[in-house]
């Protein structure tokens, strides 16, 4: 077979090195042994979804905190890559950890601040370790492109009751303002693994790490990363709802025969692992993306977005379907991916917003 | 001999001897076989050379880059991807020898006598009938959507020669003389108004023994090899951003602002984003593939190629308004190849609808990745311990 014409990009690398085989293999077992749907489902019922010594257990004990933090700023000198495969394996256990708002959006806002003075390199290194959490004040729902809000009050701040410091854009700069100056009013949120909470502070309290303009730019940069790793937060959700449907349906007879075994119910399952192979590569390309700092990343991301968010939630909601009654129920897990994927269809743009996004970038203009 | 290098001095005494700017087309080709170079991967003597099929790759572009002609794959696409595998793995060696290097060399058009109007993703029900009669075999039956049957020398045949034995069990595979009197093609013509496609009439058909590939009811086995070969040749080439059917109708929404609507443009999109996926799938499908790795995502590919196909030259016609109300012409014509983003958007439409049925239809595709991908259990089957003849038709 010949080539039609020569790609222009340098192609992405979707496949999974060994050291991400190996960094998923001890995350696994770490979240199988830990946070298991039954411990989960326990803790929803108390005032916090978390998971009491897991994050000191991934980002000290598997050094996951850092991965995006370069060695001489006390990280782990890996990339979006890694990143992306710890947070497959947090979306396949709709873990509890302020994993993509602290390590992966405050630490790529950080990033984007190391040059700008010590403040940021110090809080980076805190991050890194696992020693402390940061959070980006802004609602959940913002796009990377979007406009955010600069009041002293936003409310849809997630993982706001782990947060050790919030990282506030004001329109004079972005700020470092610990916990405790702040006021965290936990707001009931959809998803009860994620929860959220309305941040008030005080104008001018905290740290100033940047002035406007590379406030704004490093805010973006961080929201950015956190959509391009969503995707992967997606794929593995998407994944676990598959697998546990096949195994539900293999087992579930009706009619004397296992259900799985209808073509009625085949077909959707075989669906749905087709969107699987799509999601994954996408998913990988927007990681890869970041990670090389391709020119590309911007519009890798918002396909990876635009793409995932959708089988995530689709996953989700034929795994509520196809388990039947069960699957209605409080007892079984199911619920807790639907409702993380509906979050997450929301979460850093959604799938329509990236899609404009895209339309920008590749020259497909809306009508006059 | 599997050394890149000797087989780039191997290609270039090729040049030296047969210059491709003074060598008549056919002539360098059949030196080429017989130089080993046609498929490296082959036996000594049968076009190869015993080499590992990755060095193909380097002849082709010392070929390529000398500007030799090739055998013009697309066309003899049926001969080299099913019958010439089918022919290496089943035939005895002066079949191989007889066959082979005219298959290569193009001066034999082959094509597949598979399909039925009865069994068509039922392939195993065929009921197309070989009666042994002395040294020859003598076939009755129909075939169906038999591509380059017109052009063709030669055609794999699968016939049953024991209605008695269950389905799978009763099937001979052949070597079938498409010249023979009992032949007769007729063009098929297709919902675009072109015929692509034939019927083939089988009527006392004979096919001498020697021709037989594989043991008496032992077909369906041969037939697999056939199969498993169509089945590869997925997830080659590397395409770009925009390089299937997306990229015809985003350069007509590029152009032609005046047919935009919001409804449109949001369709637009969502397609835009499934055909980026599908390509970045395709191109994850060719990296594990390279590295030695291949998954079970090639099934997904055809099956998402055949749905974003359709689905998008559907939005293409709608998008032209007053324009996509016409069509090119209607006229029947016998494309020597599927063209299928060319001509215009009626016809990408019409051929689309074909992507979904031609090389196993999308509803079997999605049984198979069921049941050998996710391991769910089979579909009950009431035919398999059954004789053909007593099968409900």
């Amino acid at each position: 077979m010949t080539e039609s014409s020569e790609p222009t990009e340098q192609p992405l690398d979707l496949l999974y090195s060994e050291t991400e085989d190996d960094l998923r293999a001890a995350v696994r077992a770490l979240l199988a042994d830990r946070a298991g749907p039954q411990t989960l489902l326990g803790r929803i019922e108390t005032d916090s979804p978390y998971v009491p010594g897991l994050w000191k257990s991934l980002a000290g004990d598997i050094g996951a905190a850092g991965l995006l933090v370069p060695e001489k700023l006390g990280g782990q000198g890996a990339s979006h890559r890694e990143a992306a495969v710890v947070l497959e394996e947090l979306g396949r256990a709709v873990t509890p950890l302020p994993y993509l708002t602290s390590a992966v959006v405050a630490t790529e806002t950080l990033l984007a601040l190391a040059g700008e003075g010590e403040a940021a390199a110090g809080l980076l290194a805190e991050l890194a370790s696992g020693r402390r959490v940061a959070v980006l004040a802004v609602p959940l729902s913002t796009a990377p492109g979007a406009e955010f809000p600069l009041a002293e009050s936003v409310a849809g701040v997630p993982d706001a009751a782990a947060a050790d410091v919030f990282l506030v854009p004001r329109a004079d700069g972005l700020y470092a303002v610990p916990a405790e100056e702040a006021t965290v009013e936990p707001q009931t949120p959809l998803d009860l693994t994620r929860p959220l909470a309305r941040v008030t502070t005080e104008g001018g309290s905290g740290t100033r790490l940047a002035g406007p303009d590379a406030a704004r730019t490093a805010v973006r940069r961080g929201l950015l990363a956190g959509a391009g790793l969503l995707a992967s937060e997606q794929l593995g959700l998407a994944e676990w709802c598959l697998e546990e449907t096949v195994r539900y349906t293999r087992e579930r007879h009706q009619f004397n025969r296992p259900v799985g075994s209808f073509q009625a119910l085949k077909h959707r399952m075989a669906q749905l692992w087709l969107d699987l192979v799509g999601a994954r590569a996408a998913a990988r390309a927007a990681a890869d993306a970041l990670a090389t700092g391709s020119a590309d990343a911007p519009l890798t991301v918002a396909v990876a977005q635009a793409y995932c968010s959708k089988v995530a939630v689709r996953a989700a909601e034929e795994c509520v379907q196809l388990h039947g009654g069960i699957g209605m129920t409080w007892e079984h897990p199911a619920h807790l991916a639907l409702k993380r994927a509906k979050s997450d269809q929301i979460a850093l743009g959604s799938a329509g917003r990236h899609q404009d996004a895209i339309a920008c970038l590749v020259g497909l203009e809306p009508p006059a | 001999m599997t050394d890149a290098e000797e087989l780039r001095v191997l290609t270039r005494k090729l040049l030296e001897e047969h210059p491709p700017a003074t060598t008549d087309r056919t002539d360098f080709l059949r030196a080429r076989f017989d130089a080993g170079l046609a498929w490296v991967h082959y036996p000594v003597g049968l076009g190869g050379l015993d080499a590992p099929r990755a060095l193909q790759a380097v002849v082709d572009a010392e070929l390529a880059a000398a500007g030799a002609p090739d055998n013009d794959p697309r066309k003899i696409g049926i001969g080299l991807g099913m019958a010439a595998p089918t022919v290496l793995a089943h035939g005895t060696d002066e079949v191989k020898r007889r066959f082979l290097r005219p298959l290569w060399v193009g001066e034999e058009v082959w094509c597949q006598l598979f399909s039925e109007p009865g069994a068509g993703s039922d392939l195993a029900a065929l009921a197309t009938r070989a009666v042994r009669d002395g040294e020859d075999w003598v076939v009755d039956g129909q075939k169906v959507w038999t591509s380059s049957a017109h052009t063709a020398r030669w055609a794999i045949l699968i016939a049953r020669t024991d209605p008695d034995a269950p389905k799978h069990r009763g099937i001979t595979y052949f070597v079938c003389d498409m010249t023979d009197p009992g032949v007769e093609v007729r063009p098929l013509r297709q919902i675009t108004g072109e015929a692509e496609f034939n019927e083939v009439f089988l009527t006392g058909v004979r096919i001498p023994d020697a021709h037989r590939l594989g043991e008496v009811g032992d077909g369906w086995r041969v037939a697999q090899t056939t199969l498993m070969n169509e089945r590869v040749s997925i997830g080659g080439a590397r395409i770009p951003r925009e390089g299937g059917m997306i990229g015809k109708v985003a350069t007509t929404w590029r152009e032609r602002p005046e047919l935009r609507t919001h409804d449109l443009h949001r369709r637009l999109l969502d397609h835009w984003v499934d055909a980026e996926v599908a390509r970045l799938a395709g191109e994850r499908l060719r990296q594990q593939l390279v590295a030695g790795r291949p998954g079970p995502e090639g099934s997904a590919m055809k099956l998402a190629f055949a749905r974003l196909n359709q689905v998008i030259s559907g939005l293409e016609v709608e998008l032209l308004g007053d324009e996509g109300l016409l069509y090119g012409e209607w006229e029947m014509r016998r494309p020597e190849l599927v063209d299928f983003t060319g001509r215009d958007a009626g016809y990408r439409y019409l051929r689309s609808k074909g992507n979904s049925i031609e090389g196993g239809t999308s509803e079997v595709l999605l049984n198979i990745v069921a049941e050998r991908v996710l391991g769910l259990p089979p579909e009950p089957r009431n035919d398999k311990d059954v004789a053909w003849k007593d099968l409900a038709r």
